[in-house]
């Protein structure tokens, strides 16, 4: 709490003032922001567009990076493990966390509710570079006692991290819903499972929809977590960048980076916009 | 329940005893249903997010295999290393802060992005919630853009315009102000930028959330009573947005303490943060018993600011109420 304000009152008359809420310079400082944020993208994305090696001196407007990188079978190999783990990760963290968001909302609070949320959770509470060690040990264990090997180890490790990003729309979708219409249906003698197909699912559609763009790009952009429990041949596009980076500055990269930032942007301007058309 | 007077006791205790019985029914049903609806999840993150952080305290207590791994041998010496060195050639152990300066070099670059993010966050979130709410959202989308954009390509974006032929030095050289590139990248400040640049929304949100709920019918009376801008600020501004203030540091601080991204790509080679370090032990120098140490090490903090934060949000909620 502030303390009473002590400074001498001023007997001078009240300075005529504009517009009360303003403070001075904060415009000034949220513009600032706004720059700071985009400035360093609009260059990569601007540069991926020109026809010369440098990243710096404008030459020409040019494609000639994006055909490079579609041509690199590297980028092109990468791409296709992104996609696939991203896929498999999505699909099945949006199955769980709807089921989840499905047993946690629209019922009176049930004990250990508090637990089931903070296990839910748990992967957005501990630091990425340790769920990445422990994941890592955790696996070797497994694949010493079992021997088997794979892409499979990334998906699960990608699919318990996207639950918490799946769930949180699906959630705030469910909570915002309207019982009455499934009371009705079932007082026209629906039975549960039609009031589920014919009545929830597609309400609470949006919801589920916004909760897999999440999960889909939370995994596409995973760095971490990817970098040390993937194998050999599990570079997925952001280690490939990653990799380009440590070994110098290419344009091709710059090609690349713009695509993956423009897809993220795309994905989640939509899960704005469906957010938003509820209200 | 006017019918209840026409019905025996008998019939009465009977009745109650059916409806109990279906009622304990619909809730065994119910809490069957629950648990089939959240197995999934909870055993998922229960098994593979939970479960391995106790592998990893296990292996801190293990030697290190030689080829990475561990041999399942009881040992400290992941946590004696953080503190003592060994001589090469008699094991004696003499104190070495080598670790030590890495965590507490990155408590203190964490804690200095977390301030640099506090300063341009407050005015940011103050401009946002003092403008028309249909302004609001549209701001805040371009707020919180870049956070879902990946972290490894802004990053990138960053190393390109700060490096010595990226566009800043090209142009502090252009209009003369240096005759050589200022070196930023590979620096401690350029890592701090790239720590602010990365968890900025985090801050502007949950400050946002608090200066939304501002009533500026205080901020005029305050004027009213001949307060300065500044005191206005000072006095009203900032201890209603405290809550915000306290989330939005732990928020930044957390993840700028556990970077791994921005201090591989934007600072020098040897300053390390406790991501690289933990990392490295993992991969490189192959130390899994003294990584997962580390790792812990990395929690326990973590879990302590969570805990100052929870304080926090306590007491502010409370002094609210």
């Amino acid at each position: 709490m502030a303390k009473p304000d002590t400074a001498p009152r001023s007997t001078a008359p009240r300075p005529k003032m504009k517009n009360l809420r303003k403070q001075p310079g904060f415009d000034t400082m949220a513009w600032a922001c706004l720059v700071f944020l985009y400035a360093p993208i609009i260059v990569l994305i601007i540069f991926s567009f020109n026809d010369n090696r440098s990243v710096v001196l404008w030459t020409e407007f040019s494609f000639r990076w994006y055909t490079a990188a579609f041509e690199n079978e590297g980028i092109r190999k990468a791409t296709m493990v992104s996609l696939k783990v991203a896929g498999v990760a999505t699909v099945f963290a949006t199955i769980f966390a709807t089921m989840a968001a499905l047993a946690t909302t629209r019922n009176p609070p049930f004990k250990g509710q508090a637990l089931v949320y903070a296990i839910i959770n748990q992967p957005l509470m501990v630091p990425e570079i340790v769920t990445a060690v422990a994941t890592l040990a955790f696996f070797s264990i497994i694949k010493q006692l079992t021997g088997i090997n794979g892409i499979g180890y990334l998906m699960l490790a990608h699919t318990v991290f996207c639950v918490p990003f799946a769930y949180m729309p699906i959630r705030a979708r469910l909570e915002d819903m309207n019982l009455t219409l499934e009371q009705a249906a079932a007082d026209l003698y629906a039975t549960p499972v039609q009031v589920f197909r014919k009545v929830t699912l597609p309400l609470m559609a949006p919801g589920i929809v916004a909760g897999a763009m999440l999960a889909f790009v939370v995994s596409l952009d995973d760095v971490i977590i990817t970098l040390l429990v993937g194998g050999p041949g599990e570079t997925t596009l952001p280690i490939y960048i990653l990799g380009q980076i440590r070994r110098g500055i290419t344009p091709e990269i710059n090609a690349v980076s713009t695509l993956l930032l423009v897809l993220s942007v795309v994905l989640v301007s939509l899960f704005f916009f469906l957010g938003n058309r509820k209200k | 329940m006017t019918q209840s007077s026409f019905i025996t006791p008998a019939q009465q205790a009977e009745s109650d005893a059916k409806l109990a019985a279906a009622k304990a029914q619909t809730d065994a049903d119910a809490r069957r249903r629950r648990l089939q609806l959240l197995s999934p999840s909870v055993l998922l993150i229960g098994i593979f997010g939970l479960f391995p952080l106790t592998i990893t305290l296990i292996y801190s207590f293990l030697s290190p295999g030689s080829y990475g791994g561990v041999t399942w041998e009881f040992s400290t010496n992941a946590y004696v290393q953080f503190l003592f060195e060994a001589d090469i050639f008699d094991d004696t152990l003499s104190f070495s802060t080598t670790y030590l300066s890495i965590f507490s070099r990155s408590i203190g670059l964490a804690l200095v992005a977390t301030v640099g993010a506090l300063i341009i966050g407050f005015p940011t979130a103050y401009f946002i919630a003092s403008k028309r709410p249909e302004q609001r959202n549209f701001w805040l989308f371009l707020i919180t853009l870049p956070f879902w954009t990946n972290l490894l390509i802004r990053t990138y974006a960053i190393l390109l315009i700060i490096r010595d032929e990226g566009i800043i030095n090209l142009g502090l050289m252009g209009v003369g102000i240096t005759d050589k590139p200022i070196g930023i990248l590979y620096t401690d400040f350029a890592v701090f930028m790239g720590l602010i640049y990365s968890y900025l929304p985090f801050m502007v949100l949950p400050l946002y959330a608090s200066l939304e709920k501002l009533d500026f019918r205080l901020v005029e009376a305050a004027y009213d009573l001949y307060a300065s801008r500044f005191q206005v600020l000072r006095h009203i501004i900032i201890p209603m947005a405290k809550p915000g203030i306290v989330a939005g540091c732990i928020l930044v601080f957390i993840p700028g303490l556990g970077a791994y991204i921005t201090p591989e790509l934007l600072g020098g080679g040897k300053d390390l943060m406790i991501g690289n370090l933990i990392a490295l032990q993992f991969g490189g120098s192959r130390n899994w018993p003294f990584g997962s140490a580390a790792a812990l090490i990395l929690m326990v903090v973590v879990m302590l600011s969570l805990i100052v934060y929870v304080r926090h949000a306590g007491k502010g909620g409370a002094s609210h109420g």
